[in-house]
C-alpha cells in the first residue's frame, strides 16, 4: 500500500482539533498550553508534507516549518513566564481561579 | 548578496538604531541617569518619525528587498509614519507612569518592548511573503503580552497578560493552519504568486483556508466574535499600554490586513472573503456598540468602542479600491489622536486620583474644566460629529464603501450608520456625566503633570485640524495604489 497524501493530512487534522478541545475544556492552564503546543504541530506538520508531496522544487515549507517551530518556543518561554507570574498571587494554575474581570 | 537592498529598509534600520541607543542608554548609564530615559527616547522617536516621512513625501515610489518578500511603497512609509505619531503621543502620554516608583526598575523594559513591538508591526506592514508576515505578527504580539504584565503589583495586570497571551497563541495557530492549507493549494508563500495561483481553483479547502486566515486576524484585530479578550486585556493592563494596544497594535493589523486581503486573495474577493468579512462587519460594529452602553470602566468602555470602531475600519477593507486604502489610513491617523486624547484625559485622572469608573466623571466640568474639554472633543470625535476630525474619516470610508456600487454594501453602509446613531448614546453618557450629572464628591481640582498636558493639546489640536486641513487626505489618496 502506497501512503498517499490524505494519510498524513487526517491525523494532522486530528491533532490540531485535539488541541482546540483541549484548549476549550482543560481547566489547567499548564494543560491549555500543551494544547497550544499540539496545534502548533500539527501546523509544522502539515507544512513539512504539503512541501513533501505537492510542492518538492522549493523548501519554502521546510523553511516555515523551521520558524514556526522557533516562534512556538517562544511563545511557550513567555507563556510560561507569565503563567508563572500568576501563579504567585493565586498559589494555583486553574483557569476558574483567574476571574474577576468579566462582561 | 546584494547588500544595497537594505536601502529599502530605511524607517526598519532607522527603527532599530533608535532601539540600540535606548537599550545600551539603559544598559550602561547610571541609575540617576535613567529619569531621562523617557524624554530621551521621545526625542529620538521624533528624530526618526520626521527622518521616516521624508522617502514618502519625495515620491521615491516602490522599492522591494529579498526577492520581494520585503516591499516598500509611499502608502507604506505614510501608514508607518502614522504609527511613528502614535507612539510619540503614547511615549509622552507615559512619563507620569514610567516615573512612579513601582515602575523605575522597569522603565527601560518597558521603552525597549515598545520599539520592538513596533518593529514587528513594521514587518507585517511591509511583507509580502507570509514567512516574514508571520515573525513580524509573532514579535509584534508577544512583548505585547509582557507589557500587558508590566504592572506585576496589580493582580488585575497579571490575569490581562495571561488572558492575552493564550488567545494570542491560540490565534496564530489557527491562522498558520489555514496559512499551511493556503500553501498546499497554490505552492508558494509570496502573495503574488499565491494569487496568481488560486484564481482559478476554487475549492472547500480554499474556502476553509480562508476562514482559518480571517479567524487568525480577526483575533489580532478583535473583530467580534474573535473580540472576547479584549476588554479583559484592556481593562488590566497599565493605562498606556491598553493606549498603545488599543491604536498602534490595532492600526497596524488592520493594514496588514487589507495587504493580505487585497495581495494574496484579491483574485477571489466575491468568491470568498467578501462575504465573510460583510457578516464579520456587520457583528463588530452592532455588538461592540450593544456591549459599550453597559460598561461603567473606563477603560472597558473604550474596549468595546475601539471593537465597534474596528469595525468601521474594516469597511475600508471591504470597498476593496484605492479610495478604501486611502481612507483606512486616514481613518487610523484620525482613530489615534482621538482614542489617544481619550486614554490621556483617563490616565490624568488615574495618576492624580486612582479613579477609573464612570460615575467617578460626575461633575468633572466644575472642578477640571480643560480636563473635560478635551474629553468632550474626543468623544465627538469618535462618536463623528462635524467639525471635527472623526466626522471626515467617517465620510471618506463610508465614500469608498459606496464606491462598490452594489446593493449590498449599500445595506451595510446603512446599517454602519444606525450604528454611529447608536454610539452616539455612550459617548455622549461620558459628557453628559461629566456637564450635567450633579454629584457630591467630586472629583478635586488638580493641576495635571506637564508632559500630560503637553500629550493632549498634541491631540486636540489634531482632532480640530486633521478634517479641516485637507491636504492630509488629499496626499493620502495620491499615493494609495493597490
Amino acid at each position: 500500500m502506497e501512503i498517499t497524501l490524505i494519510y498524513w493530512l487526517v491525523p494532522t487534522l486530528v491533532m490540531f482539533c485535539c488541541g482546540v478541545y483541549g484548549f476549550i475544556t482543560r481547566k489547567n492552564m499548564i494543560a491549555i498550553l500543551i494544547s497550544l503546543e499540539l496545534m502548533l504541530n500539527a501546523v509544522d506538520i502539515n507544512f513539512a508534507l504539503f512541501n513533501r508531496y505537492l510542492h518538492p522544487e522549493m523548501m519554502e515549507g521546510m523553511f516555515f516549518t523551521l520558524f514556526a517551530i522557533a516562534i512556538a518556543a517562544a511563545e511557550t518561554a513567555v507563556a510560561i513566564a507569565i503563567i508563572l507570574n500568576i501563579f504567585r498571587s493565586v498559589k494555583n494554575v486553574d483557569v476558574q481561579g483567574i476571574d474577576q474581570m468579566k462582561f | 548578496m546584494d547588500y544595497s537592498q537594505f536601502l529599502a529598509m530605511k524607517q526598519e534600520i532607522g527603527l532599530l538604531v533608535v532601539f540600540l541607543l535606548v537599550f545600551l542608554y539603559d544598559t550602561f548609564m547610571p541609575q540617576r541617569s535613567g529619569k531621562a530615559l523617557p524624554v530621551f527616547t521621545t526625542v529620538l522617536m521624533l528624530a526618526a518619525t520626521v527622518a521616516g516621512f521624508f522617502p514618502c513625501l519625495l515620491g521615491t515610489g516602490s522599492m522591494s528587498a529579498f526577492a520581494g518578500m520585503y516591499e516598500t511603497s509611499p502608502i507604506v512609509c505614510a501608514i508607518k509614519g502614522v504609527l511613528n505619531i502614535g507612539v510619540v503621543i503614547v511615549l509622552i502620554q507615559s512619563y507620569v507612569w514610567a516615573d512612579s516608583a513601582p515602575m523605575q526598575q522597569r522603565r527601560g523594559e518597558y521603552l525597549e518592548l515598545t520599539l520592538l513591538t513596533l518593529f514587528g508591526m513594521y514587518l507585517m506592514i511591509s511583507a509580502r511573503h507570509f514567512l516574514l508576515f508571520v515573525i513580524g505578527l509573532e514579535t509584534a504580539s508577544l512583548p505585547l503580552a509582557t507589557m500587558v504584565a508590566l504592572d506585576k503589583d496589580h493582580y488585575e495586570s497579571r490575569e490581562a497578560a495571561v488572558k492575552y497571551i493564550l488567545t494570542a497563541i491560540f490565534s496564530s495557530a489557527v491562522f498558520m493552519m489555514g496559512l499551511s492549507y493556503v500553501y498546499g493549494l497554490s505552492g508558494s508563500l509570496y502573495f503574488n504568486d499565491i494569487a496568481v495561483n488560486i484564481a482559478s481553483q476554487m475549492s472547500p479547502l480554499l474556502i476553509i483556508a480562508m476562514v482559518f486566515v480571517m479567524a487568525g486576524i480577526g483575533f489580532k484585530l478583535s473583530l467580534v466574535p474573535f473580540h472576547l479578550w479584549t476588554a479583559d486585556v484592556y481593562q488590566g493592563a497599565p493605562t498606556s499600554v491598553t493606549s498603545y494596544l488599543s491604536v498602534i497594535s490595532k492600526g497596524s493589523a488592520a493594514f496588514a490586513f487589507l495587504v493580505i486581503l487585497a495581495q494574496a486573495f484579491g483574485t477571489i474577493y466575491a468568491d470568498t472573503w467578501e462575504w465573510m468579512l460583510y457578516a464579520l462587519i456587520v457583528l463588530t460594529i452592532t455588538i461592540g456598540n450593544l456591549f459599550a452602553m453597559r460598561q461603567r470602566n473606563m477603560k472597558r468602555f473604550l474596549a468595546f468602542s475601539s471593537v465597534s470602531q474596528a469595525g468601521y475600519i474594516m469597511l475600508g477593507v471591504i470597498a476593496f479600491n484605492v479610495t478604501g486604502m486611502a481612507s483606512l489610513v486616514y481613518y487610523i491617523l484620525v482613530y489615534i489622536f482621538s482614542n489617544l486624547a481619550a486614554f490621556g484625559v483617563i490616565q490624568a485622572i488615574e495618576n492624580a486620583t486612582g479613579k477609573l469608573s464612570m460615575d467617578d466623571y460626575k461633575g468633572l466640568y466644575k472642578t477640571n474644566p480643560r480636563l473635560s474639554f478635551a474629553m468632550m472633543l474626543a468623544m465627538f470625535s469618535l462618536a463623528g460629529i462635524p467639525p471635527f476630525a472623526g466626522f471626515f474619516s467617517k465620510f471618506f470610508i463610508f465614500t469608498g464603501a459606496i464606491a462598490q456600487r452594489s446593493v449590498a454594501i449599500y445595506v451595510l453602509v446603512l446599517i454602519a450608520l444606525i450604528n454611529t446613531i447608536i454610539s452616539l448614546y455612550y459617548y455622549l453618557l461620558v459628557v453628559k456625566a461629566m456637564f450635567i450629572s450633579p454629584d457630591e464628591c467630586v472629583i478635586p481640582t488638580f493641576k495635571s503633570a506637564c508632559s500630560e498636558r503637553l500629550g493632549l493639546w498634541i491631540t486636540v489640536a489634531g482632532i480640530i485640524l486633521l478634517g479641516i486641513v485637507s491636504c492630509v487626505y488629499n496626499w493620502l489618496s495620491g499615493i494609495a495604489v493597490m
